[in-house]
């Protein structure tokens, strides 16, 4: 009865809307896409009315917000952040940076495509992309998760050789704890 | 054994109200506190959305058995204190577990959760939890004094160590003890700012300064349980408030009413209010509250 195929199906609807209602984002201020936020979350454009708030640590988070250029150094951190928050996750690449590089197409010290290390299940275009696109892009992530197609975090673990290979290529000194989920 | 019967039956029935009460009081807040800045804000539900989300994440982490069980000690610590605080004065379903002395015992039990807390917060290691587990105790040791103050007055007062016997007071004077003894009523009140964290003494918490402090390693189920405890626990302090100051209520209706004018006091003088340094918050209940809480005895022991 409890694993029978249509019970499951909506236990995973209701499950569904709930995590589409209740975004806890952990916004990892990493280049300038970090101002956008305060505006997005307070008076002007209020994401709570959406469910969308802010969490302090990555063990309480739902989604990682990369705001904009990703040095190669903090690169480190935000793997770290990522492999420590609990299932299910999602990653939202935000700016044009963490597209294609963007303005920082040619620095040797920015990663170029955020996908090659982190599994990005939403990027919102713009530089900076102003909060209506923060909005949109929001909204674009709980649809992705009402149909169940947000599911990088199963993507990162499913490939995760490639994406170690990816990780290890640009940190050299690769000290860090196994996670085992 | 029917009686057994139905008391555990009105237990869960008990829990099951305050569960529901505290989240929506939690959701209130957070609506009210978007309308004071001007927003939409969520809807009030949102709470139980965010509860129901985490507990159906999955964890992953294990830092020891005090890590797991540190959520288990806030929650029995709020269903005692919701068993033994009286909900209604006279009704059959809420099962009354209180006995004569049962005001002392609240005062210890209340303190109990943060400790069994405390434990589990140093297990995980984070150094943030460590800083917020202190700051807690300290500022514990700051609103125990006059919350510890203004009880000791009633129990002067009226010679009486249990909260029925406060209640039959008020029922046979026919006066709220907020207006026999007033002080005693604002150090209590002035203490409940401590135990709601609210800003300005959300110092335990602290989201931007210390990453929230003790719950930083927590995260889906653990934050489940701490929730749900922490709704329990506010409806448990709310309709304690209402049975030793406001006379007790008579149907769930009026104690609505009562217990959220009491939540109102905290929460919009947190809305107002910027964040306290530690030391600051306890030099805070140390003053006034306290001075009030003497007040109160000395209005006790000559009156």
């Amino acid at each position: 009865m409890v694993n029978d195929k249509n019970s499951q199906k909506i236990v995973d609807f209701i499950q569904n809307w709930a995590r589409k209602h209740s975004i806890w984002v952990l916004a990892y201020g990493t280049g300038c896409g970090a101002i956008e936020i305060p505006p997005t979350m307070t008076s002007r454009y209020d994401a709570e009315r959406l469910g969308v708030r802010g969490a302090a640590t990555p063990r309480q988070a739902d989604v990682l917000l990369i705001t904009g250029y990703l040095t190669v150094k903090t690169l480190k951190r935000v793997i770290r952040v990522y492999e420590q928050m609990q299932d299910p996750k999602y990653v939202i690449g935000f700016g044009s940076c963490t597209i294609n590089g963007g303005m920082y197409y040619d620095s040797y010290n920015t990663i170029k495509v955020l996908d090659k290390y982190l599994p990005v299940d939403i990027y919102i275009n713009g530089c900076m992309p102003r909060p209506e696109a923060v909005l949109s892009g929001f909204a674009r992530l709980q649809k992705r998760i009402a149909e169940g197609r947000a599911n990088g975090a199963q993507q990162y673990k499913d490939n995760l050789e490639w994406y170690r290979a990816n990780q290890k290529k640009i940190i050299p000194n690769w000290i860090m704890p196994e996670y085992n989920w | 054994m029917e009686k057994v019967l139905l008391d555990i039956l009105g237990a869960i029935v008990t829990f099951l109200v305050a569960f529901v009460v505290g989240m929506t009081y939690g959701g209130l807040n957070r609506k009210i506190t978007a309308r004071v800045q001007n927003r939409k804000g969520p809807p009030w539900y949102q709470n139980f959305i965010d509860a129901y989300k985490l507990s159906s994440k999955k964890s992953a982490i294990h830092h020891g058995v005090m890590h797991h069980l540190g959520p288990a000690f806030l929650m029995v610590t709020s269903v005692m204190t919701l068993l033994i605080v009286p909900v209604l004065s006279h009704n059959n379903w809420f099962p009354n577990l209180n006995f004569q002395g049962d005001l002392i015992f609240l005062l210890y039990i209340m303190t109990f959760g943060p400790l069994g807390m405390a434990l589990g917060a140093g297990q995980t290691g984070n150094p943030n939890s460590a800083i917020g587990v202190t700051r807690g105790l300290s500022m514990m040791v700051g609103f125990e004094i006059p919350w510890v103050l203004a009880l000791v007055a009633l129990m002067i007062q009226y010679h009486t160590t249990s909260i029925t016997g406060l209640m039959e007071v008020q029922a046979h004077s026919g006066t709220w003890l907020m207006f026999s003894s007033p002080f005693a009523f604002i150090a209590a009140v002035m203490a409940l700012f401590g135990m709601f964290r609210y800003s300005p003494f959300d110092i335990v918490g602290a989201p931007t300064e210390l990453a929230s402090g003790p719950i930083a390693e927590s995260g889906g189920k653990y934050l489940f349980v701490m929730m749900s405890s922490g709704s329990v626990f506010t409806f448990a302090k709310l309709t304690l408030y209402v049975d030793l100051f406001l006379g007790g209520a008579d149907n769930l209706f009026i104690l609505i009413i009562k217990t959220f004018a009491l939540y109102l006091i905290p929460l919009l003088y947190s809305l107002v209010s910027p964040r306290y340094r530690t030391e600051q918050a306890i030099r805070w209940f140390w003053g006034w509250p306290s001075f009030f809480g003497l007040l109160a005895i000395l209005q006790a022991i000559i009156f």
